[in-house]
Parts: structure tokens; C-alpha cells; sequence
């Protein structure tokens, strides 16, 4: 059962990103806009180093969500264009695989997204991340885990609504507040040098919001994806 | 089916004539706050907005879940309602509170913990009722509407949890406390009786707005077999 669950999830996820390999629209174009994000806050926010190192949390995680956002919005862009969505509920076994296999891809598109926003932040706002990198990438994978949980769902939702592009942030944002607050100050804590420790209420709280929506989220989904 | 029901009338009329008595004592006869003096009034309306409003949602989230459950449309109509009447009431509770405290903190907006809870609320209710205008077609809005109420209730836990660690852990928020802890029973019978006052209007609104769900749905039924005859 379980290893069944896996290996139509593991299908799912595989189809993406061959997708993904083949057509390159995806992740080609969240890279280069996580780029532009972070050159774009320069401007808002002036030169001075003082400023920007203060706010390299607040701005590191908005390229993260935003480019994530960008993601999570074609993530059944190909299932909608072609009108394969019918074929993918055709196939046999739980919905719940259709979900996880989505929910690893987008995960796994936002982390390279991010793998490539945190090096360029460091540089271009003169960021020490290095000695802290394994604890940012914990912090990194427990938001963006929690933010996809969520965001898989209402991209499956808002696929076939009107102004699509709209609803989803729309909907997404103020349901992930816990999220972001988390990811926020976490990585604040860590980038002044703090340590896991001031970080661990955060951590926590991270954790506790991926695990209700990685139960909630799966079950929902059945409700979405009927026709 | 063309004027509200009898129950519904009723409660129209106990609501006004409660919230009459508790407005009358809460705005004129009780003495004022000794400190905040008579803008702490504006509380027998802001507390009792934003308890009617979680009665609301809280309803709603039950009504979803029910809808899941049994599919009966009637009742998502009802969750629909309630989240409607529970955003108006978030609203009254953001403005009243925001009138409230540029008088006694000197500001419109500040990120007390309890006031960016409501404000989060708000915006996922804004959310849900948007989405609801925009999916395509009254069954998946039903579905759909469901399924964001459950997750915004689950949310709302984890949301409390949040702000207040964001808000403690760095300044206390011991003096945004409006009304402190301790309220005297002088000062909370008008509250008890608007409380009352809101929740009867709460139940006619309620009806009001499941009658022109049902309204909508009769027109629309209506309207497809007149298309399909002519």
C-alpha cells in the first residue's frame, strides 16, 4: 500500500520533470526572475549596505515566495493547456499520489529557485551565509515544504477559475502568514549570527504547519480534483 | 418566498430592541473608562463585532465541513452566508478598533498582536468570498468554498501562534492591551447585552442571506428552462 503510494507519487513527480528537462519553462524562467527580484529590491531600497543587510530576511524570503508563486501557478498549467486534466483523474489508485507527485515537483522547482537566490543575495548585499548554510537550507526546505503544501492545493483549485493569476496569491498569501512570519524571523535570527537556538521557536512552528497541511492538504484534495 | 419569514422578522425586532438597551447603556449610562475615559465606549461595539464574527466563521467551518460530508447545498448556502456576515464584522471590528486606538495609543494601525490576527482573518474571508465570485460553476464554488473554509480554520491556531511570538518576542505588548484583563461587571452587562443584540441580528442576517441564495438558485433554474423552451 504504502509502496504503491510512493511509486505513483515517485511517476507523478517523474513526469514533471522530465517536462521540466524537455521544455525548460518552468524553472528557466523562476530563475531569472528570482534574479530580477533581488536586483529590483536594491532600487527600493537604496544602496546603503547598513539598510539592506537589516532587511536581506524580509527580502530574501518575498524572491522565495514570489518565485515560488510563479512556480506553483503553472503547475497545472500543461494538464490545463492540453486538457489532460480528465486523464490524470482517469488514472488508477489515490488521488493523494497525484497531489504528493505535484507537491515534490514544486518543491523540489522552488528549492533550485532558491539555490540560486541565496549565493546571488549574499553577493549583492554583501551577506555572510556560508558559515550558516546548513542551518538557512533547513530553514529554507521547512518554508518552502509548508508554502507548497498549501500552494499545490489552490493551484489545483484555481487551474480552471477565472483570473487564475490573480486568486492564487489572492488566497495563497493570507493562509501562509505563519509561514512566512517563521521563515522570516528564523532566518533573522540566524543571519545575526544567533544560531539555531533564538531560532527554534520558529523551527517549531515551521515544523507544526507543514505537518498539519501535509495531513490536511491530501485530503482536501480529493474534494478539488472531482468533476 | 418574496418577504423575509416570520422567525426571521422576529429576530429582527428582538435584534433592534436589544442592541437599543445595550447601546443606550453602554454609550450613556454606565460611567466612562477612568483612564481612557469616554472613547473606551466605543468597546461595548468593538468586542461583541469581533465574538459574533468568530461565531460566525466558526459556523461556517461546521457548515463546510457538513457540505463535504452530506453534499447538500443548502448546506454550503449557509456557510456562504455566515462567512459574509462574518467578514462585515471583522470589518466594523478593524475600523471601530482603529478609531479606538488613535484616540488612546495616538495611532490608526499598529501590529498588536491581536489586531494583525484580526487583519489576517480578515483577509482570508476576503479571500474565500472572492473565490467564490470567481470559480466556474456553483457546484465547484461549493467545493471549493468548503475546502478554503477548512483550511483557514485550521490556519487560524497556527496564525495566533505566530503573532504573538512575533509580538512578544520583541516588544511587550502589556500596554496595547485595550480594556485590560479585568472588566467590572458595571461595564460588562452592556457588553452581554449587545453581545446578545449581535448574535439575534447575526441569526436574521443569516436567514435574509439564505433566502436570496435560494432566491438566486430558483432564478437560475428558471432561467435555463426558459432558455431551453424558447
Amino acid at each position: 500500500m504504502m509502496a504503491e503510494l510512493m511509486r505513483r507519487t515517485w511517476a507523478m513527480t517523474w513526469k514533471d520533470v522530465t517536462v521540466e528537462l524537455r521544455a525548460r519553462e518552468r524553472v528557466n524562467a523562476m530563475l531569472f526572475f528570482a534574479a530580477l527580484v533581488l536586483f529590483i529590491f536594491n532600487f527600493a531600497m537604496g544602496p546603503d549596505q547598513e539598510k539592506l543587510r537589516a532587511a536581506a530576511p524580509g527580502l530574501l524570503w518575498l524572491a522565495f515566495l514570489f518565485t515560488g508563486m510563479l512556480g506553483l501557478g503553472r503547475s497545472f498549467q500543461a494538464e490545463r493547456e492540453n486538457e489532460c486534466f480528465e486523464e490524470l483523474l482517469l488514472t488508477p489508485g489515490d488521488r493523494e499520489s497525484l497531489y504528493f507527485g505535484k507537491l515534490f515537483g514544486n518543491i523540489l522547482f522552488m528549492l533550485m529557485a532558491e539555490a540560486l537566490i541565496l549565493p546571488l543575495s549574499a553577493i549583492l548585499y554583501n551577506l555572510d551565509i556560508w558559515a550558516s548554510l546548513p542551518a538557512l537550507g533547513l530553514v529554507a526546505f521547512l518554508g518552502t515544504v509548508g508554502f507548497s503544501a498549501i500552494g499545490t492545493l489552490l493551484a489545483a483549485m484555481t487551474a480552471h477559475m477565472r483570473a487564475r493569476e490573480v486568486m492564487l496569491p489572492l488566497l495563497l498569501l493570507p493562509l501562509t502568514v505563519p509561514v512566512i512570519l517563521g521563515s522570516v524571523h528564523a532566518t533573522g535570527a540566524i543571519l545575526a549570527g544567533q544560531g539555531l537556538g533564538e531560532a527554534i521557536h520558529w523551527l517549531k512552528l515551521l515544523a507544526g504547519f507543514d505537518i498539519v497541511f501535509l495531513v490536511a492538504c491530501p485530503l482536501a484534495f480529493e474534494f478539488v480534483l472531482e468533476e | 418566498m418574496s418577504a423575509p419569514s416570520r422567525p426571521s422578522r422576529i429576530l429582527r425586532g428582538l435584534a433592534g430592541l436589544v442592541l437599543a438597551v445595550g447601546l443606550t447603556l453602554g454609550l450613556a449610562v454606565v460611567p466612562p473608562d477612568a483612564v481612557q475615559g469616554e472613547v473606551q465606549r466605543i468597546m461595548y461595539l468593538h468586542v461583541p463585532s469581533i465574538l459574533t464574527a468568530y461565531l460566525a466563521f466558526t459556523v461556517t467551518f461546521v457548515t463546510s465541513l457538513l457540505y463535504l460530508w452530506k453534499r447538500d447545498l443548502r448546506f454550503d448556502a449557509v456557510a456562504v452566508s455566515s462567512a459574509e456576515i462574518g467578514v462585515v464584522l471583522t470589518g466594523i471590528t478593524l475600523v471601530t478598533g482603529s478609531i479606538w486606538g488613535k484616540s488612546t495609543w495616538g495611532v490608526w494601525w499598529t501590529w498588536d498582536a491581536r489586531l494583525t490576527l484580526t487583519a489576517i482573518l480578515f483577509t482570508i474571508y476576503v479571500g474565500y468570498l472572492m473565490m467564490r465570485a470567481f470559480a466556474e460553476d456553483p457546484p465547484a464554488a461549493a467545493r471549493y468554498g468548503a475546502v478554503l473554509a477548512i483550511l483557514g480554520f485550521l490556519d487560524i491556531p497556527l496564525n495566533h501562534m505566530a503573532v504573538q511570538w512575533w509580538r512578544t518576542l520583541h516588544q511587550p505588548s502589556s500596554m496595547l492591551r485595550p480594556g485590560g484583563p479585568s472588566v467590572d461587571p458595571v461595564l460588562l452587562l452592556p457588553l452581554l447585552v449587545n453581545l446578545l443584540g449581535l448574535i439575534l441580528l447575526y441569526s436574521h442576517l443569516l436567514l435574509e442571506r439564505m433566502r436570496l441564495e435560494r432566491l438566486r438558485t430558483e432564478a437560475m433554474a428558471l432561467r435555463l428552462t426558459r432558455g431551453r423552451r424558447g
